[in-house]
C-alpha cells in the first residue's frame, strides 16, 4: 500500500459492549470495536447481521439497551441524530435519502445548514450578513461539486438523476458538513463496475485529502479488501472478526459465516 | 426572440443566486409592480373593492399557507382560524391603543397569530399528513368558538361583530367607512409586495432548505442536523404570522366589519385550494392560485351578459359553480403541480422559441 498522507491515529470512536434489541429480536449483542482516526473501516457481514443497526446506533437513531459509545473521548448513552451531526458525524443511506424536490445544489447546501448562523429575520431580508454567509457557503459547496465532478447537474432536481449520480450527490451532502466521521451505508450497492470504481476513488480521495475517518458497509468483497484499512465482521448481531483485510480473509469463522457450514462440518472443524 | 439570456454572463455566485437571474425577468417584475401601483388610476371602485383587494389579501394568506404546506410539508386546515386571530387581535389592539398606527396593530396581531400557530403546531411532532390536517382543524373550530363565546374579544358588542374604526396614516384615512378603495388597495398592495419578497428570501435560504428537507425526507434531515420539532414550529409560526396579517387586512381593509362566519372553514379550504391550484412550494403559485380562485367566479358572473346572453340569475349561479369546478379539475389534470409550473414551462419554451430545441 502506498504511503498515506495522514497516519492512522488513536481511536476516534469506541463501541463497547453494545446490546440492541427490538422486542424479542436481538439486533446486536455485545459488540465492541473501535474506529481509528483517519482510517477506512469496513463493516461486513451477511444480510441481517446488524450492520445498518450498528451505524444507526453510532449516529443516534437507535439507542442501545446496554453498552457505551465513546466518541472523541466523550462517552454517551443517548443522543439524538441532530446532536450527533453537530459533533461531526455524517452519513449516507442504503436506500438513497435525498430531498427529491430540491436541486443538487440545494441538497448539498442543506448539508451545510449546521454551519449557517443567521436567523430568519436576516434571511427574510437576504441582505448584508445573511447574503455574505450564503455566498461563502455556496463557494464551499462548489468545491465539493468540483471534487465529485457533478458540475453539469447542479440545477437538476435530484429526483430526475440516475441512481449512481444520486448516490454521488448524497455523498456530497454528507461531505458538505465537513464531518470528522463519515458513515457510508452501502455506497456502491446497485452500481456497475465503472460507477463503483468512481465511488471507490471518491472514498479514498475524501479519506486522503480531508483526512476524514470513514466507516462503510459494503457487500462487494473485492472493494472491501481493496480500500479498507481494517474490517469488522458481524454475524447474527455478534462480532466474529476484526482485523486487516488479509487477516479477515483467512479467518475460518468468517469463511463459515459467509459460505455457510453444515452441522457435521462445523463439528469436524471444532475437533480439528 | 425577446426572451433571451444569451450574453448575460454570471461572474459571481451572488449573480447566480439572484431571485431573477435573467435580465428580462427583472424588467418584467418591475413592470408588474409598477402597473400594480398605477392601477388605482384606471380601475373603478367596484374592481378595487370587490376584486383586487380580496385577491391581494388572500394571496398573502395563501403565501402563508404555502410556506407551511408547500414548503415544510405540514398540511393545515386552520388558516381561517389563524386569520381570525389576526382580525380580532388587530381590532383589540387598535381599540385599546387608538393612537397606535393601525399598520403596526396589524403586524402585532400577526405576531399573536404566530404564537397561536406555534401552540397548534405542537402536534406536528407526532402526527403527519392527513392526521395533522385534522388536528389543525381543531385550531379552526376552537378559535372561532372562543371569539364567539368570549365577549372580551369583541369589546362586549351585543351583535358580536367587530367593526374597523376610522384610523389615519400620514393624515390619510386608511380604515373605516370613509377610507377610499384606492388608498386601501395601495396599503394592501404594499403589504403583499413586502411580505411576498420576504417569503421568497426565506425559502431560498437556509430556512427554506431546512423546511423542504423536512418535507422531502425527515429522517435524512435529522441526520444532517436539522431539528425537526423546531423547524416545523418555525414553519407554523411564520405561516400563522402571514395568515394573521392577512386576517387583519381582511377585516380592516376589505370587509370593514366582520363576524366569525367570515373566517369559517370554507375560507380555510379556499386558501388551501389556492395553493393546490397555484402550485405547492411556490410563492408565485400562491399569488396565481389566489387570482384564479377569486377572479374566475367574477369573470364567470360577468361573462354571459357581456356576450349578450341573458339567463335567470339562479341558473347563471349554478352554471358558474359547475364551470368553476370543471376548470379546477381541468387545470389539475393538465398540470398537477399547478399554475406556477405552467408558467415555468411557458418560460422555458419562450427561451428557445422559435427553435424547437
Amino acid at each position: 500500500m502506498t504511503q498515506r498522507a495522514r497516519q492512522i491515529g488513536d481511536a476516534l470512536l469506541k463501541v463497547e459492549g453494545v446490546h440492541l434489541s427490538f422486542g424479542g429480536v436481538k439486533a446486536l449483542s455485545d459488540v465492541s470495536f473501535e474506529i481509528r482516526e483517519h482510517e477506512i473501516l469496513a463493516i461486513i457481514g451477511p444480510n441481517g447481521a446488524g450492520k445498518s443497526s450498528m451505524l444507526n446506533v453510532i449516529n443516534g437513531f437507535y439507542h442501545p439497551q446496554e453498552g457505551t459509545i465513546t466518541y472523541k473521548g466523550e462517552t454517551r448513552k443517548r443522543m439524538k441524530p441532530h446532536a450527533a451531526a453537530k459533533t461531526g458525524i455524517a452519513r449516507t443511506f442504503q436506500n438513497i435519502a435525498l430531498f427529491r424536490g430540491m436541486s443538487t445544489l440545494d441538497n448539498i447546501m442543506t448539508g451545510r445548514l449546521l454551519k449557517m448562523r443567521r436567523n430568519f429575520l436576516w434571511q427574510a431580508l437576504y441582505w448584508g450578513p445573511a447574503k455574505n454567509e450564503e455566498m461563502a457557503h455556496r463557494a464551499s459547496v462548489e468545491r465539493i461539486i468540483d471534487f465529485l465532478e457533478i458540475q453539469s447537474i447542479r440545477r437538476t432536481p435530484v429526483g430526475r438523476l440516475p441512481y449512481g449520480l444520486q448516490k454521488r450527490v448524497e455523498l456530497g451532502r454528507a461531505l458538505a458538513a465537513e464531518p470528522d466521521l463519515l458513515l457510508l451505508d452501502e455506497p456502491m450497492a446497485g452500481m456497475n463496475v465503472e460507477e463503483k470504481e468512481d465511488m471507490c476513488r471518491f472514498v479514498l480521495d475524501v479519506n486522503d485529502e480531508f483526512g476524514t475517518t470513514i466507516a462503510l458497509i459494503e457487500h462487494d468483497m473485492s472493494v472491501v479488501m481493496d480500500i479498507s484499512d481494517r474490517v469488522v465482521v458481524l454475524d447474527y448481531g455478534r462480532k466474529i472478526a476484526d482485523g486487516t483485510p488479509d487477516q479477515v480473509r483467512a479467518d475460518r469463522v468468517v469463511i463459515d459465516a459467509y459460505l455457510g457450514v453444515s452441522h457435521d462440518q462445523s463439528e469436524t472443524a471444532e475437533q480439528a | 426572440m425577446i426572451y433571451r439570456e444569451a450574453g448575460q454572463f454570471k461572474t459571481s455566485y451572488a449573480t447566480d443566486q439572484m431571485m431573477f437571474p435573467i435580465l428580462q425577468d427583472r424588467i418584467f417584475m418591475i413592470l408588474v409592480i409598477a402597473v400594480a401601483y398605477l392601477i388605482p388610476l384606471i380601475a373603478n371602485e367596484y374592481w378595487l373593492q370587490a376584486v383586487l383587494i380580496p385577491f391581494l389579501i388572500l394571496s398573502l394568506a395563501a403565501i402563508g399557507l404555502n410556506l407551511l404546506t408547500g414548503y415544510a410539508g405540514q398540511l393545515s386546515l386552520g388558516t381561517g382560524g389563524f386569520m381570525a386571530v389576526g382580525g380580532y387581535m388587530t381590532y383589540k389592539i387598535t381599540t385599546a391603543f387608538p393612537d397606535l398606527n393601525v399598520l403596526i396593530a396589524v403586524l402585532l396581531a400577526g405576531l399573536l397569530a404566530a404564537l397561536v400557530g406555534l401552540v397548534f403546531g405542537i402536534p406536528s411532532l407526532r402526527i403527519k399528513g392527513f392526521y395533522l390536517a385534522v388536528a389543525t382543524l381543531a385550531a379552526q373550530f376552537f378559535i372561532l368558538w372562543l371569539f364567539n363565546k368570549v365577549g372580551w374579544f369583541v369589546n362586549y358588542s351585543p351583535s358580536g361583530t367587530i367593526t374597523a374604526p376610522p384610523r389615519t396614516l400620514l393624515g390619510i384615512m386608511v380604515t373605516g367607512p370613509e377610507a377610499t378603495a384606492p388608498v386601501r388597495y395601495l396599503v394592501v398592495l404594499t403589504f403583499l409586495a413586502f411580505f411576498a419578497l420576504a417569503a421568497k428570501n426565506l425559502v431560498r435560504g437556509r430556512i427554506g432548505r431546512s423546511w423542504m428537507a423536512i418535507r422531502d425526507m425527515d429522517i435524512a434531515a435529522e441526520i444532517i442536523g436539522i431539528r425537526p420539532f423546531q423547524t416545523k414550529l418555525l414553519a407554523f409560526a411564520i405561516s400563522s404570522f402571514y395568515c394573521g396579517v392577512a386576517g387583519g387586512l381582511y377585516v380592516f381593509f376589505y370587509l370593514g366589519s366582520a363576524e366569525t362566519e367570515a373566517f369559517d372553514i370554507a375560507l380555510s379550504f379556499s386558501v388551501l385550494f389556492m395553493i393546490i391550484i397555484g402550485g405547492l412550494g411556490s410563492i408565485l403559485g400562491s399569488i396565481l392560485g389566489a387570482a384564479f380562485i377569486t377572479m374566475v367566479p367574477i369573470f364567470l358572473t360577468n361573462a354571459p351578459p357581456l356576450i349578450g346572453l341573458s339567463m335567470p340569475i339562479d341558473l347563471q349561479k349554478h352554471i358558474e359553480v359547475m364551470l368553476f369546478g370543471s376548470l379546477i379539475v381541468f387545470f389539475l389534470i393538465v398540470e398537477p403541480r399547478g399554475l406556477a409550473r405552467l408558467w415555468q414551462i411557458a418560460k422555458e419554451k419562450f427561451r428557445l422559441w422559435p427553435f424547437p430545441h
